[in-house]
């Protein structure tokens, strides 16, 4: 069954098309990695999966329903959680306090309950807390539990950001190149934890890397992108031997 | 260094670490109820003031250090929350009503400013904010048969259970009843903190793209932090009102404004220490500065003289100096010798090396 849909989006920048007339889908529970050059438009996927931009032209159906008609900050809801290339933590709040921001949408207590912090908000609390120790046992970020973002590593911050994601409980996770700027460590970790995400969490998981290491070794099916526009889609091995995929990364032969 | 082993949820959820730490905070709250005993009139009224002065403090804390927007506007809604206050007050409703009344008022007035400013950021909402103080001195003119227009107010006491609380009449009392709306507002900030709330602020201030994959509504949420610190302004302006006992349109300047923010960036932006921290030095440094000047005239043999502006040229100076040395400021200052000492003599230079981003969120657009 297919989680998400793209299907004939077009996106415009003036008069650059970041996205030419895309169409593909995601089935429940797999690894599906977005790969392709520099500017062929895999992050601006992200965004207008994020609703960050509205497409051109074209529907994006998310789990039945249609995402054109979710606002920005409605797509969480729906069970979309997703990264950025450029690491997007809260800097000066504590790793705990990042993972609590993304129990966000199932607050149910209101305003006064909050700042009379009644007995339903502390019980809220520690059910979101339960569940966030979870993500940090899972991911073993048991030491950074208190510290704040903007004293750690890189290579934590990356993992942050995927217990964040992974804390708004989500059916679909969306990894913005997880592994760029890890080190080959890191990256190996990360290729167990997507693994496991998948196959211990049920998440599904829909990705954007350039490490081709990484995306061979957990998606069960690549799209290679050029220009916005989709240039084969398979399995990791049938697109990189794809003649097209071939041309784009190295050029044609003369 | 004392080591909290934590075995339990709420031991990070409850607001103190441990029970050393609630102790000290509970005599320190003991100390200061029992400050008529020990202080004279005289700077009983300067702790009064400071404890107003902390309320404002808070309130343009929630929105400027917890929610990443800048206000220059925030005498503005003192002097919504005064006129609201002294307006409820004489048409009948008493006080112990028209007190809350008047903050919830301001928090609404708040709103509705907020909604033009949601498309602003940085400086163009510290403009516009700024806008809108100058504005007020015209209303307060304009809607003279309430505000008493250029002539302004004058409020004696007021009365709570039939009991007359008055600034100079009974000091001891209203200098009480300011140290109940500041724990009240304290404690309700508190909670704001641990709620989830209260992490998305913080969240709209560190990253706005992050905040609304998270499913935060950014408006709104900047729409409920404005409402919270003009309530909270609100009550500090109608508090300051009864503290100062006349005021007219020229009380609330935008001079205060900028008084107000500069307070907030010397206390430490981001922690409730800062707005108490920071209305200290606010609240003492004209004493202070009175003071040393007559010291140094006696030192230098000159006699004293009245240099205009001095107040807020020393107090430019200081802020100066903070942001070039401490932009985390006094709360910040005390976190690193705290730590000093506490990790004595394992302590590293680089250990509180941050960011120096104020208002990220400018970056993202």
């Amino acid at each position: 069954m297919s989680l998400l849909e793209f299907e004939n989006v077009t996106l415009k920048f003036g008069g650059l098309t970041a996205v030419d007339d895309l169409s593909f889908e995601v089935l429940e529970g797999e690894v599906f990695a977005l790969v392709g050059p520099n500017g062929a438009g895999k992050s601006t996927v992200f965004n207008l999966i994020s609703r960050f931009y509205d497409p051109y032209a074209g529907s994006i159906r998310f789990d039945g329903h249609d995402l054109l008609r979710v606002k920005p900050s409605g797509v969480a809801a729906y069970g979309v959680a997703r990264t950025f290339q450029n690491i997007e933590l809260f800097e000066h709040a504590t790793v705990l306090q990042n993972l609590l921001v993304g129990r966000h949408q199932h607050r149910k207590t209101n305003l006064l309950s909050e700042l009379l912090f009644l007995p339903s908000a502390r019980q809220q609390e520690i059910e979101n807390r339960e569940k966030v120790e979870e993500i940090i046992d899972f991911l073993d970020l048991q030491a950074y539990r208190d510290k704040m973002i903007a004293g750690l590593p890189y290579g934590v911050r990356k993992v942050v950001e995927v217990a964040r994601a992974l804390a708004t409980d989500p059916k679909l996770l969306l990894l913005d190149e997880p592994a760029s700027g890890l080190s080959v460590e890191e990256t190996s970790d990360m290729r167990w934890w997507i693994d496991d995400i998948r196959r211990q969490m049920g998440i599904t998981v829909l990705m954007v890397e350039h490490d081709m290491g990484l995306v061979s070794g957990v998606s069960d099916r690549v799209l290679a992108m050029a220009d916005g526009a989709k240039l084969a889609l398979g399995s990791p091995a049938q697109v990189q031997s794809h003649p097209a995929v071939i041309e784009a990364y190295l050029g044609k032969a003369s | 260094m004392r080591i909290v082993f934590k075995t339990n949820y709420m031991q990070d959820i409850r607001p103190w670490k441990d029970r050393y730490q609630l102790s000290l905070y509970l005599i320190l709250l003991a100390v200061v109820a029992a400050a008529p005993w020990w202080l004279d009139a005289f700077y009983l009224g300067e702790l009064t003031n400071v404890l107003i002065w902390a309320i404002a403090g808070l309130g343009l804390m929630i929105l400027t250090g917890h929610t990443g927007q800048v206000s220059l506007g925030h005498a503005a809604f003192l002097a919504f929350g005064c006129y609201a206050n002294i307006a409820l007050i004489e048409a009948g409703v008493p006080f112990l009503i028209a007190f809350p009344l008047a903050g919830i008022l301001t928090g609404i007035a708040g709103v509705t400013v907020a909604i033009p400013a949601l498309w602003l950021h940085g400086i163009y909402l510290a403009i516009f904010t700024m806008a809108l103080s100058i504005l007020m001195d015209d209303i307060i003119v304009l809607s003279e048969p309430i505000t008493g227009g250029v002539a302004g107010k004058y409020v004696g006491g007021v009365e709570i259970f039939g009991h007359l609380v008055d600034r100079w009449g009974t000091p001891d009392q209203f200098f009480w009843l300011v140290l109940i709306v500041t724990v009240l507002v304290t404690l309700g900030y508190i909670n704001l903190l641990r709620a989830p709330l209260g992490r998305s602020f913080i969240a709209v201030r560190d990253s706005e793209v992050s905040a609304q994959a998270m499913g935060i509504d950014i408006a709104r949420t900047k729409m409920i932090s404005f409402a919270l610190s003009c309530a909270v302004t609100g009550w500090a302006g109608a508090l300051m009102g009864l503290f100062a006992g006349a005021f007219n349109n020229e009380t609330f300047s935008v001079l205060i404004s900028i008084q107000l923010l500069m307070m907030i960036v010397i206390g430490g932006l981001g922690s409730i220490h800062g707005a108490f921290l920071g209305a200290i030095v606010i609240g003492f440094l004209p004493q202070f500065l009175s003071i040393s000047k007559e010291y140094a005239g006696a030192l230098f043999g000159g006699n004293t003289v009245a240099i205009p502006g001095l107040e807020f040229g020393i107090f430019g100076m200081i802020l100066i100096a903070f942001i070039l040395f401490e932009p985390m400021g006094l709360y910040g200052r005390w976190l690193k010798i705290r730590t000093w000492f506490e990790l004595f003599p394992f302590y590293r230079k680089d250990m509180f090396k941050r960011q120096k981003s104020y208002l990220r969120t400018e970056r993202l657009r």
